[in-house]
């Protein structure tokens, strides 16, 4: 039986929990684990006032519980898989850089805030700034990836600098703003505003989509990388169709206001 | 030694380190994959005049390729890294970044790596894009037709040159048919290519000349036509033309067992006698033995 940290009852306010990754429980005993300090609001407590432990200590760690109001889940992780039984809160795989994060229910805001490496799974669906920067830093996430099998909210991929962004329901609106690279994947519908003033990178839609007048289109066509891209998040469990690996999409260049180097990629109807 | 009807030589193929890569190049159809790969692979028949030996190494159904078209494998060899990766770089940027609708990806798993897509970006003239996908970089090249996908660095590892077989026949036809059989067997077998025409050289040459300038010159002792000539032949008196088929590849093991599928689909079809190049073992770290190389050889 992996680690396992079963929440006894919500919290009334949020409860902040660096350091909560499999890698740095990973050489903990029991007992060191349940004196590790957790913020309840602005009191701290220990671990222990607020999750039961049970299970052995290696690299694979499981949350149990509603976990709606824990923050920063996982964040910082390394190495080793998460496994979070239901929902988490904001900032859930915040700055990770290796390892699996899996959330079977829903992730809150400001998930995978300014992560590095690593893959965070969101089973459900995602809030705001998924994958966003931290505020008043330029860029967003850095590299590894997330898949949300759900929705996800506004400015998902803000400031995105490296790596990729899957999600296989909507996209909010502002999604892709003002990214310098990396790719964002929507394989739904994608909100009002997206890639606004973004430098470079990708984002993909696979169906229509209002994009601003300062993108520009440049041809239609299927560009071998995106087969690469799909084909491997179809390995991952995205639910995608030959149709969209296979398919023409058209190539919109913008954000005219910046570099005009990012695209917009959108889907084109069947032949 | 005898193996069915065929007379094998109780000698070794004495083998050479080379470095070598795979190249995977996919398209939108079979054909215009063969059609890079084959031009990849062309004019690389030996480090003597060509820098590289290459070869296809096989055709791959789309299930097998990384962007799920179907392609082609290559391999390429030369006598060092850096050779290696300068061979690279010439012959994907002129066979396969050419070629309609190709990619070209690594196909060799290995820590050692050279880059070749950071170095054939270049042609994109700034206005190239890269991407990273678990841990590789690509870069996208635009060209007119679209497109052009190139991984950034691909793998290499030593290998080894050298690996050979000689088919002797009573005529050319006969020689030839079994250098053929002998070819087509050795194909089977991955991890290796032959890199003549066709799989099979009907110029072995010895090392030196008496002329200066030249590295190499023909190899007069297995010339039929110089049997009475010169002060040594090993042409039978029955043998009236002889191939042989060099074989490179990726591991030891790999360009021995195309030896031995070659040697028994050689005694197949009809060989007189079947033997194997060597430098008197002075050269070369690899030796293969013909001797137990397939069940049924006997003494």
């Amino acid at each position: 039986m992996p680690l396992t940290l079963t929440l006894r009852e919500s919290p009334e306010v949020p409860l902040e929990t660096e350091g909560l990754a499999p890698d740095a429980l990973a050489s903990r005993g029991r007992a060191e684990i349940e004196e590790l300090t957790v913020w309840h609001g602005n009191r701290r407590a220990k671990l222990a006032d607020f999750f039961a432990v049970s299970g052995n200590g290696d690299e694979e760690l499981r949350l149990e519980g509603d976990l709606r109001r824990v923050k920063f889940v996982g964040a910082g992780m390394t190495g080793g898989r998460l496994t979070v039984a239901g929902d988490a809160g904001m900032h859930t795989g915040a700055e990770m850089s290796g390892g699996e994060l899996v959330v079977e229910g829903d992730v809150a805001d400001f998930a995978g805030t300014a992560m590095r490496g690593g893959r965070l799974v969101v089973r459900g669906s995602a809030g705001h700034q998924l994958g966003g920067a931290h505020p008043g830093e330029r860029a967003g996430m850095r590299g590894g990836e997330i898949l949300v099998h759900g929705d996800a909210g506004e400015q998902v991929g803000a400031g995105l600098r490296r790596g990729l962004i899957a999600v296989a329901g909507r996209l909010g609106d502002a999604a892709g703003l003002r990214m310098l690279a990396g790719t964002i994947v929507a394989l739904r519908g994608v909100g009002a505003a997206p890639g606004a003033d973004m430098r470079r990178g990708t984002i993909v839609a696979m169906s229509e989509v209002a994009l601003l007048p300062t993108f520009a289109f440049a041809c239609s066509y299927r560009p071998p990388f995106l087969r690469l891209y799909l084909r491997h998040l179809r390995a991952l469990g995205l639910p995608l169709t030959a149709e969209q690996i296979e398919g023409r999409y058209a190539r919109w260049s913008g954000d005219g206001l910046e570099l005009r180097r990012g695209e917009i990629l959108v889907l084109e109807p069947g032949p | 030694m005898r193996l069915s009807d065929t007379e094998v030589v109780d000698t070794f193929a004495e083998g050479f380190p080379m470095w070598g890569a795979r190249i995977v190049i996919t398209a939108e159809s079979p054909a215009w994959a063969h059609e890079a790969a084959r031009s990849l692979t062309g004019f690389a028949t030996s480090v003597i005049g060509c820098k590289c030996e290459a070869g296809i190494e096989r055709e791959l159904d789309p299930s097998d390729t990384p962007d799920g078209r179907p392609g082609a494998s290559a391999l390429l060899f030369a006598n060092d890294r850096e050779g290696l990766a300068k061979r690279l770089v010439e012959r994907i940027g002129q066979s396969v970044l050419t070629c309609p609708t190709t990619a070209c990806f690594n196909g060799l798993d290995g820590d050692e790596t050279v880059d070749v897509g950071g170095q054939l970006r270049f042609f994109g003239d700034g206005y190239q894009a890269s991407k990273v996908l678990d841990g590789r970089r690509y870069w996208r090249v635009p060209v007119m037709e679209g497109e052009f996908l190139v991984e950034e660095r691909f793998a290499v590892a030593e290998g080894v040159a050298g690996g050979n077989i000689i088919i002797l026949g009573r005529d050319v036809a006969a020689a030839l048919r079994a250098a053929e059989a002998a070819a087509a067997a050795m194909r089977s077998v991955p991890g290796v290519v032959m890199p003549f025409p066709g799989g099979i050289a009907r110029s072995g040459s010895k090392v030196g000349s008496r002329y200066s300038a030249l590295i190499a010159s023909t190899n007069e002792s297995l010339c039929p036509t110089l049997r009475a000539q010169v002060p040594h032949t090993d042409v039978p008196p029955d043998v009236g033309s002889v191939f042989e088929i060099v074989i490179d590849g990726l591991t030891l093991e790999a360009v021995r067992e195309a030896m031995a599928r070659g040697l028994e689909a050689a005694a197949g079809a009809g060989a007189s006698h079947v033997t194997a190049g060597n430098y008197g073992g002075n050269l070369g770290p690899f030796h293969i033995d013909l001797r137990g190389l397939v069940p049924g050889l006997r003494d």
